[in-house]
């Protein structure tokens, strides 16, 4: 079961935050390379400048995309698989699986690097945002399914590590960050639904005139 | 002043005329063919298809100039056109969204001449060009699902051109020669654009002509099933027959306004239609060694897809499959009713093609999900009663109880 993002893709600001998230966390392995910073200062009203400052961590240029220094095979090394770009993520896995994916890393001895995922086994790769969240262990319940067969599962997560945010700030943050890949993989998505209306209101007034139309036309045939 | 101008375009028409037959044209094809009065909503979806390719030759134009047809490029030229080419994400929204709504559009019209009986002697080859515009429309959209390189793009390929591999002893060649690799590559990336962008619009323009020159020589069907031409007045023309031109011009514009309405509603609030239109594992790059859970092709080939897949032996499941669309093409000899409208034809008809509907829809909705044993149960029963409308449609469309035939048109 997958939490709702609840995401509200019109708000500037919360992209803004999440694009912040997003350099700071992310994009050290992660790379979106079909995205122009510089579409970023478009589509946010931010000055080129503003977005070299907050955004920009190498060398990059402002019209350059989103691209990671990071080497696959090191990658490989690392992670036991290649870092996928992020790009489109948010299409290829919905804005509820990222939320959710996010806040259920759990800590896991077994694993390389301590931790789990109980919405994506056995993932390669570390939580990163465990400064903020903290460290959490799953809170395990016996399920009995129609078989009658009864296993472990996990109910939800109890906190051992305090992060730097409280759990409902970090479910914001992670709100945030996930409302950017949404952004992320349609930019034009505002400006398809804004335009949408406007399309639809001249079809509709257009149809009143061809009915109108026709049934001049069509007037002398019985 | 406006006498004159109207004189030199009269000049300027006769100087055409001499030349080109410019007016015998328009007469022969608007002005003075004579449609059936009483053509009813489900005769939009002629003009409508007709439509929907020139929105899928224009909108394609504008893509082929920004997609680049290579492994290593096609996924991310799709997204820069989504992102950096003016207005991109519309021209590709359309394209994609254009494709599911061919084929809604040609589903619609197909069944349409089902009703009426549209395909019955004269308008033989009128359906069999119909039919191969259908084959040919599906093998143009199969090989430009490949060209995004996404997940399902790949594997739905992979999955699909596999299939030739089962016919017994020239099928591993076959599938070899097709791809031009040993798995789904660069290679095939390279030809099925080919195919995409110029062989099969190419095929589809010339046969949609025939269509057309087919039709016109004919003339349209209508609800009623009878022939218009045969009460004709003194002047040879249809009594029942009004110019296309302009009543079906004005009217056809109801049904495209109406269509672009419902087509502006997915391309801006719902391009992927919930993952129908554009499928969540196509946004992941084509990956050769990590196989999809589900494989599943879109929508509009999941009916025969779940007749495949309702055979146990791949090879006969693709013979099965090959039938599905050669028995389509027998319609016109199957039906031996005295009447080709539903309006009337008796009980039997009515149920068979009721059972047809039910069958091809659940097969279309089987086709979409894994195979567990009850899916294959529903495939097959679903699989028999396709067939059987059509086999068995000698048989029952003769003993059929008709109602007696009207003299003229009924309704307008």
């Amino acid at each position: 079961m997958l939490d709702s993002a609840d995401i509200q893709l019109d708000d500037r600001e919360a992209i803004k935050r999440g694009a912040k998230l997003f350099v700071d966390y992310c994009l050290n392995c992660h790379s979106a390379s079909l995205m122009r910073y510089s579409r970023i200062a478009q589509d946010l009203e931010m000055s080129s400048d503003e977005v070299r400052n907050q955004f920009i961590t190498t060398g990059a240029k402002v019209g350059e995309s989103m691209k990671v220094a990071i080497d696959e095979e090191d990658a490989k090394r690392w992670f036991g698989t290649a870092v996928p770009d992020l790009s489109v993520i948010a299409r290829a896995r919905g804005v509820d699986w990222l939320y959710t994916y996010l806040r259920s890393f759990y800590r896991d001895e077994s694993r390389p690097w301590g931790v789990n995922n109980s919405v994506f086994k056995d993932v390669g790769m570390p939580h990163v945002l465990w400064e903020l969240q903290g460290l959490q262990v799953p809170v395990m319940e016996s399920h009995t399914d129609e078989q009658g067969n009864t296993s472990e599962r996990i109910r939800g997560f109890k906190l051992i590590e305090k992060g730097t945010l409280n759990a409902s700030e970090y479910d914001a943050a992670v709100r945030d960050l996930v409302t950017f890949l949404a952004y992320l993989g349609e930019p034009s998505k505002l400006q398809r639904l804004a335009l949408g209306k406007w399309v639809l209101l001249f079809l509709s007034g257009f149809l009143v005139l061809v009915i109108l139309l026709k049934k001049e036309y069509w007037r002398d045939i019985h | 002043m406006f006498d004159k101008i109207s004189r030199s375009l009269g000049d300027l028409r006769e100087w055409a005329d001499e030349r080109f037959p410019v007016t015998a044209f328009w007469q022969d094809h608007l002005v003075k063919y004579y449609a059936p009065k009483n053509l009813n909503f489900w005769y939009f979806f002629g003009s409508l298809a007709f439509l929907v390719l020139v929105i899928q030759l224009l909108t394609g134009i504008f893509l082929t100039m920004n997609y680049k047809p290579t492994a290593d490029t096609a996924f991310a030229s799709v997204e820069y056109i989504m992102r950096d080419v003016n207005w991109g994400w519309l021209i590709r929204y359309m394209h994609s969204t254009g494709a599911s709504f061919f084929f809604i559009v040609i589903y619609l019209h197909m069944f349409r001449a089902l009703l009426y009986g549209s395909y019955r002697k004269p308008r033989e080859l009128l359906w069999v060009f119909g039919m191969l515009i259908f084959v040919v429309l599906m093998a143009e959209a199969f090989m430009g699902y490949l060209l995004p390189w996404g997940q399902m793009s790949f594997w739905g390929a992979q999955v699909i051109i596999s299939l030739f591999g089962a016919i017994p002893y020239i099928g591993d060649e076959l599938a070899l020669w097709i791809r031009g690799d040993f798995v789904v590559a660069d290679a095939t990336l390279n030809r099925f654009f080919a195919f995409h962008v110029i062989a099969f619009p190419l095929l589809l323009i010339g046969l949609v002509l025939f269509h057309m020159i087919a039709l016109h020589s004919v003339g349209s069907n209508n609800p009623d099933g009878i022939e218009i031409k045969k009460k004709k007045d003194e002047n040879g023309v249809p009594l029942d027959g009004i110019p296309f031109h302009p009543y079906y011009t004005v009217k056809d514009m109801i049904g495209v306004v109406v269509f672009l309405i419902i087509f502006s509603a997915v391309i801006f609030y719902a391009p992927e239609m919930g993952g129908w239109f554009l499928e969540k594992d196509n946004f992941v790059p084509a990956d050769p060694l990590k196989t999809p859970e589900h494989i599943a092709p879109l929508w509009y080939f999941t009916p025969f897809y779940a007749i495949l897949r309702a055979v146990p032996d791949k090879f006969l499941g693709v013979v099965a499959m090959g039938a599905s669309m050669v028995v389509l093409f027998l319609l016109p000899w199957l039906d031996r009713s005295p009447v080709r409208s539903i309006r009337y034809r008796g009980t039997w008809f009515k149920l068979a093609l009721s059972v047809f509907v039910v069958s091809f829809v659940g097969l279309a909705y089987l086709g979409t999900v894994a195979a567990t044993p009850l899916a294959t149960l529903f495939s097959r029963i679903f699989s028999v009663l396709y067939f059987a409308f059509f086999l068995l449609m000698p048989i029952y469309s003769k003993w059929d109880k008709t109602k007696p035939l009207p003299e003229r048109v009924t309704g307008k």
